[in-house]
């Protein structure tokens, strides 16, 4: 079946579109042969990407990441709690990745997302394991008292590599993140504290401070059909060719995860070189989309 | 290098594997797989129809996780997905279209290395039931110490104090008559391309590269393995029948 005349009446536009519906494997195979996809970029380039730092004002540290259309919002706030006995010196984060029914006709109310809690576990783990946030910095006092961090991130738009997007959303929040001032009470509680002057106490820090980030982690999600691979998949994509592999590495090239959940193509050694090489160019892009989101924020 | 490991094992030793298979009688189909972590397999199916988001003109495949105690929660939601599309990989889906195939897998040990060990005792659960697959899904994990050297088959106390930990999954090894250069892809043999994998911790690209050759050579040991007991099963039956 040849390709519709693109420059024509309506007659052929509606062809198009029917074919992509109808066949959307060979719709998508006649533009890999070109090594293009349907919306003209090349086969390694992923979407683009912007970060707003500060998106939801209330909350201690907030971004807006968007890759493309997939569009999250990571909002922190921090809360006093006393830490475990196991770990006295250390604070805690919990992360949570919700899916409400905004982001995709697929998610209705009663019909959670079946993506969400895998997504929110593997953000979870990859946050963590990665050593991005030390722990010992979420400390107030000594076995009394620790910030809990709580990482919310909403899904806005689902339009795939959402665990891309989310994972930028995170670490901008982070490092959006500013510890709010706190004193001891008489009752020897932690407060948060009133503006300068007002209180007599002694403020447990004397500054709002922003948190330590060593080896931030950044990951990119690609898809693999027969001998191609599509760096950073539209939600389309995903659905046809179903073979996904996400790797996350940190700034120093160290490995964080990878993963790759089934799928139709055996993915062989030059396989997973070539998507580790595509992560490496995108953690250099997306540090420099970072760095500047950041700086623009400090100007203001 | 030598490693002290503290059951004694060596680097590459992997714990004694026991799989039977029927044991269950109402299911279609089951499984138990048990190196000191045991899990059991069920299959139920096919069923008719298929859930509602699912393509209709291919199989599907369900599956369900259910943890020795405890609610179930993420890390439960995520296991289910990673087995669901491994075994989606590997079964023949377009032979009884519309139809659900459900898994249930119940763990009742958990010594590390828990999802390799339900994804061999659902492969064998589905052998059992006669749903037709392409190949068998053989995984194996492998731990990744802060020294760079590399053990297979962790325990769970190995698996926490190490750095990192991968498990990966591969197609079974092949015993054809062809001759062996068309049975390649891309230079290598089909039973070195990576089905699943699932990595945990900070390693280096090269420690990950040094995780599956080494995960590979496992999973031929784990293939004949797996070949021994299933030919062993089926003349037993033909003997009783």
């Amino acid at each position: 079946m040849g390709l519709p005349n693109a420059s024509g009446d309506l007659s052929t536009e509606v062809e198009v579109d029917a074919f992509r519906r109808l066949f959307p494997l060979r719709f998508y195979e006649k533009h890999l042969l070109e090594s293009i996809r349907p919306d003209a970029r090349p086969l390694g380039r992923a979407r683009e990407t912007t970060i707003a730092l500060g998106a939801v004002a209330s909350a201690n540290g907030s971004a807006l990441a968007k890759i493309g259309s997939t569009t999250m919002l990571a909002a922190i706030k921090m809360e006093v709690m006393t830490p475990s006995l196991e770990t006295p010196d250390e604070g805690c984060i919990a992360i949570d990745f919700h899916m409400p029914p905004i982001c995709s006709p697929i998610v209705r109310p009663g019909r959670p997302a079946e993506a969400a809690p895998v997504v929110a576990k593997q953000l979870s783990d990859t946050i963590l394991s990665s050593g991005m946030i030390n722990l010992k910095e979420l400390s107030l006092v000594s076995g009394k008292a620790a910030w809990m961090a709580y990482l919310d991130i909403y899904c806005l738009d689902a339009d795939g590599a959402l665990f891309d997007t989310a994972l930028l959303s995170a670490v901008a929040a982070f490092s959006h993140l500013e510890i709010p001032v706190v004193s001891l009470n008489d009752d020897g509680k932690i407060v948060l504290s009133e503006e300068q002057g007002l209180s007599d106490r002694e403020p447990v820090n004397k500054e709002k401070r922003k948190i330590n980030l060593s080896s931030v982690p950044f990951s990119l999600t690609c898809v693999l059909h027969k001998n191609y691979i599509l760096a950073d998949p539209t939600a389309e994509e995903e659905s046809i060719m179903d073979t996904i592999v996400t790797v996350v590495l940190d700034s120093s090239s160290q490995l964080v995860s990878l993963q790759k959940p089934g799928g139709t193509v055996l993915a062989y050694t030059s396989a997973i070189q070539d998507c580790i090489a595509l992560t490496r160019q995108r953690v250099k892009e997306l540090q420099k989309i970072l760095e500047e989101a950041i700086s623009g924020m400090e100007v203001d | 290098m030598e490693v002290d490991r503290e059951d004694g094992r060596s680097q590459n030793q992997l714990r004694p594997l026991a799989c039977s298979r029927n044991i269950l009688h109402r299911a279609h189909g089951s499984a138990s797989w048990s190196q000191d972590t045991k899990v059991l397999a069920a299959v139920y199916g096919p069923k008719a129809g298929t859930k509602k988001n699912e393509n209709p003109e291919k199989a599907c495949i369900e599956v369900i996780w259910k943890p020795k105690t405890g609610q179930i929660g993420k890390p439960e939601k995520e296991y289910e997905m990673i087995l669901k599309r491994t075994l989606e990989s590997v079964c023949i889906l377009t032979v009884n279209p519309n139809t659900t195939t459900s898994i249930i897998v119940q763990v009742v040990n958990d010594d590390g290395a828990l999802l390799p060990s339900a994804i061999n005792a659902a492969c064998m659960a589905l052998v059992d039931a006669g749903i037709p697959m392409k190949h068998l899904a053989v995984a194996v994990c492998c731990c990744v110490a802060k020294s760079g050297y590399v053990i297979l088959d962790p325990t769970k106390l190995e698996e926490q104090k190490m750095k990192a930990f991968a498990y990966l999954v591969f197609p079974n090894s092949v015993h054809s008559v062809l001759p062996e250069g068309s049975l390649r892809v891309e230079g290598e043999p089909i039973e070195n391309g990576i089905i699943t994998s699932v990595t945990h911790g900070i390693m280096s690209v090269d420690d990950y590269f040094y995780c599956l050759e080494r995960g590979r050579a496992a999973s031929v040991k784990l293939s004949d393995f797996l070949r021994r007991n299933l030919q062993q099963q089926s003349t037993d039956s033909s003997k009783a029948g």
